[in-house]
């Protein structure tokens, strides 16, 4: 089922969540929304859920407006970040309520939900647990039931909110090939809410990156990595160095750095700032250098260099069997190659999104 | 050389000395008075026992008693949920302020509140004089008994259901929503299931308190003999009567039932807890 979202607003108390969000998703996509906490993607799945209700905008899946319908009759599956599983029902009741509580009318039959039932279990490879309790299962066990109460009223889309994020990371990466195959599966469309880069590039055909209720960029990791879209998406991607240049004819310019690797960008001349990430520099010994290297440390495979110039410190990561990183003692002096990078046009400091609130708003887990 | 053996230490000191005050204190304030109303219903003798509480008078009193506690514990049940679920559930203002009013009965001296109510409910007060017009009578019958142990007794019922309905987890009724449940499916299947423990453990611990309520009902009730007389008061008139052992029969009574309703309203909760807790 295609969902539209159209100039969606929400706000809590005065503080706008979602700040006019527009997004289209496909019939049988695997959606990521991928943001810092605050960002307001856990309102957003809420929203298309029925749990929570925008302040304006439409949302219209399948070409039906489903701000009209209660969350009862859009038949979604949800899972929940903690999994709300009800603690009184075994395994068994807990995936077949979404079919024992429909109206008499178009209730299946006894035998008919206990073999639905019997079948998600066996798909979800926990048929073993049908008569535990939600007390009595580990979490990634938890995580598939919850899945597969979800799956058992057939939804038309599938919502889960972090549903890896409550789980350690060998189980995470284990569920998360699970998940992938279980969208394949059933073919439904699927958005999940995470803070994981990691986790939304591995899963999702497309990642929306939110930022401060405002959706920042969409596209594939490949996409987002090599061209983030604004400042925010280069500092959530990783690019924690930001380094006053000049542009001049395309290129980046400024003491010690040595721009050669960097492509021509078609920005007009005048202060810029080139976002870096740590792994992305590659550190030139120079006795006159700008940087100094101020403090060194290594976790085996890589180095980690702080340098700084005086006004700015900053962290930078090489592998510590490279040529380059010889002679690398603290103390030394260096300049910079950036072997990629992004730039945006403006001074250093270039405020985050405007009117964002200083502190990151805890997000409302309702 | 052999080591000599650590002798592990508690972190928290005074373990010795706060649990030995504890059961002292259980020991004198709560088990030796029961046991000597033990001993004393012993020392009458099973034959003796049996007259006093078959007797046609204690038997009114215990009928008089169990029926009301009875019809006070179910208006308490019901509205006792609802004040619970009206306090935990929705914002409005003065709501802490009804929150507190809940704990009045608790802290009111118990004859203050039968002798409001008697003067309320009289024939002349402003609640009796309209019921009166409508024919209805509760100060000196089986009504104004009722009465007064609702009023002594609400609060157990609301205080043991609102922090369960508080700590429910509201994801819990989403995920019910989400899966096509209407309102009163939420409620049945997902809310009521897990605040029943606390709701009928609540209501049992009222019925018990309703059992012994003597200050606020003897106001009330007129205590006529087989009408509306309780069995707590039938015992007080056998000991104004140097009758020792009429006094404590009926007290053993009274107490019997209270024990067997706090053995219930702890089975209640340990059966509910079996599947809560991880095995």
């Amino acid at each position: 089922m295609s969902i539209v979202i159209e100039h969606m607003t929400k706000s809590f108390d005065g503080t706008q969540v979602l700040r006019g969000i527009d997004l289209t998703i496909a019939s049988g996509e695997l959606v990521a929304l991928l943001g810092p906490s605050g960002s307001g993607k856990t309102t957003l799945l809420k929203i298309i859920a029925g749990l929570e209700w925008p302040d304006a905008g439409g949302l219209a899946v399948h070409g039906a407006d489903w701000l009209h319908l209660a969350a009862q009759d859009r038949r979604i599956g949800f899972v929940f970040q903690h999994y709300a599983l009800f603690p009184h029902m075994s395994v068994r009741d807990n995936i077949a309520f979404g079919l024992t509580v429909r109206p008499r009318a178009q209730r299946p039959g006894k035998a008919a939900i206990a073999a639905k039932v019997a079948q998600l279990l066996e798909f979800l490879q926990i048929a073993h647990l049908g008569d535990r309790y939600p007390a009595q299962l580990s979490g990634g066990q938890r995580q598939r039931v919850a899945l597969g109460r979800a799956l058992a009223i057939e939804p038309t889309v599938l919502l889960l909110d972090e549903p890896f994020g409550a789980l350690d990371a060998a189980v995470r990466r284990d569920l998360r090939a699970w998940l992938r195959q279980v969208h394949d599966e059933t073919g439904s469309t699927t958005i999940f809410v995470t803070h994981d880069q990691e986790e939304a590039f591995e899963l999702a055909d497309r990642v929306v990156v939110m930022g401060e209720g405002r959706i920042e960029q969409i596209g594939n990791a490949d996409q987002i990595h090599d061209h983030p879209a604004s400042p925010f998406v280069a500092r959530f991607m990783g690019a924690t160095i930001e380094l006053p240049v000049a542009l001049h004819a395309g290129r980046a310019q400024a003491p010690g750095l040595d721009a050669s690797r960097l492509p021509h960008r078609a920005l007009p001349d005048g202060p810029a700032t080139l976002f870096l990430r740590p792994a992305d520099v590659t550190p030139l010994i120079d006795p006159a250098g700008r940087w100094q290297i101020a403090h060194r440390s290594s976790n085996g495979a890589l180095l980690r260099l702080e340098l700084t110039d005086g006004a700015q410190r900053f962290g930078i990561d090489l592998p510590r069997r490279a040529p380059e990183a010889q002679g690398l003692v603290p103390g030394a002096r260096v300049n910079l190659r950036p072997e990629a990078g992004t730039i945006f046009p403006g001074p250093r400091a270039l405020p985050l999104p405007a009117a964002a609130p200083a502190l990151p708003r805890k997000e409302k887990s309702l | 050389m052999t080591a000599a053996a650590i002798k592990p230490r508690r972190v928290l000191p005074g373990f010795s000395l706060s649990l030995g005050t504890t059961l002292l204190y259980v020991g004198l304030v709560i088990l030796i008075p029961v046991a000597a109303l033990m001993l004393k219903g012993a020392e009458i003798g099973p034959a003796r026992f049996w007259a006093i509480v078959t007797a046609p008078r204690t038997l009114a009193a215990l009928r008089v008693t169990l029926t009301a506690a009875a019809l006070a514990t179910i208006f308490n049940a019901l509205y006792g949920l609802l004040m619970a679920w009206v306090l935990t559930r929705y914002d409005f203002p003065g709501r802490r302020i009804l929150d507190a009013l809940m704990d009045i009965p608790f802290a009111l001296p118990t004859a203050v509140a039968g002798i409001s109510l008697t003067a309320l409910f009289s024939a002349n007060g402003w609640f009796g004089a309209p019921l009166a017009g409508a024919g209805i009578e509760l100060v000196y019958t089986l009504g104004g008994v009722v009465l007064a142990m609702t009023f002594t007794s609400i609060p157990f019922v609301v205080r043991a259901i609102q922090p369960v309905l508080e700590d429910l987890d509201p994801a819990l009724e989403q995920a019910a929503m989400t899966l096509g449940a209407r309102p009163w499916a939420i409620f049945r299947r997902v809310v009521l299931p897990a605040i029943l423990p606390a709701w009928l453990a609540g209501s049992t611990v009222a019925f018990a308190r309703s059992l012994g309520e003597f200050g606020a009902v003897v106001f009330i009730a007129g205590n006529l003999p087989f009408k509306t007389e309780i069995a707590a008061l039938l015992a007080f008139i056998r000991l104004e009567e140097y009758d020792y052992q009429g006094a404590a029969a009926i007290a053993l009574v009274l107490l019997i039932f209270a024990l067997v309703l706090l053995a219930v309203s702890n089975l209640i909760q340990f059966r509910a807890a079996r599947h809560l807790e991880p095995r």
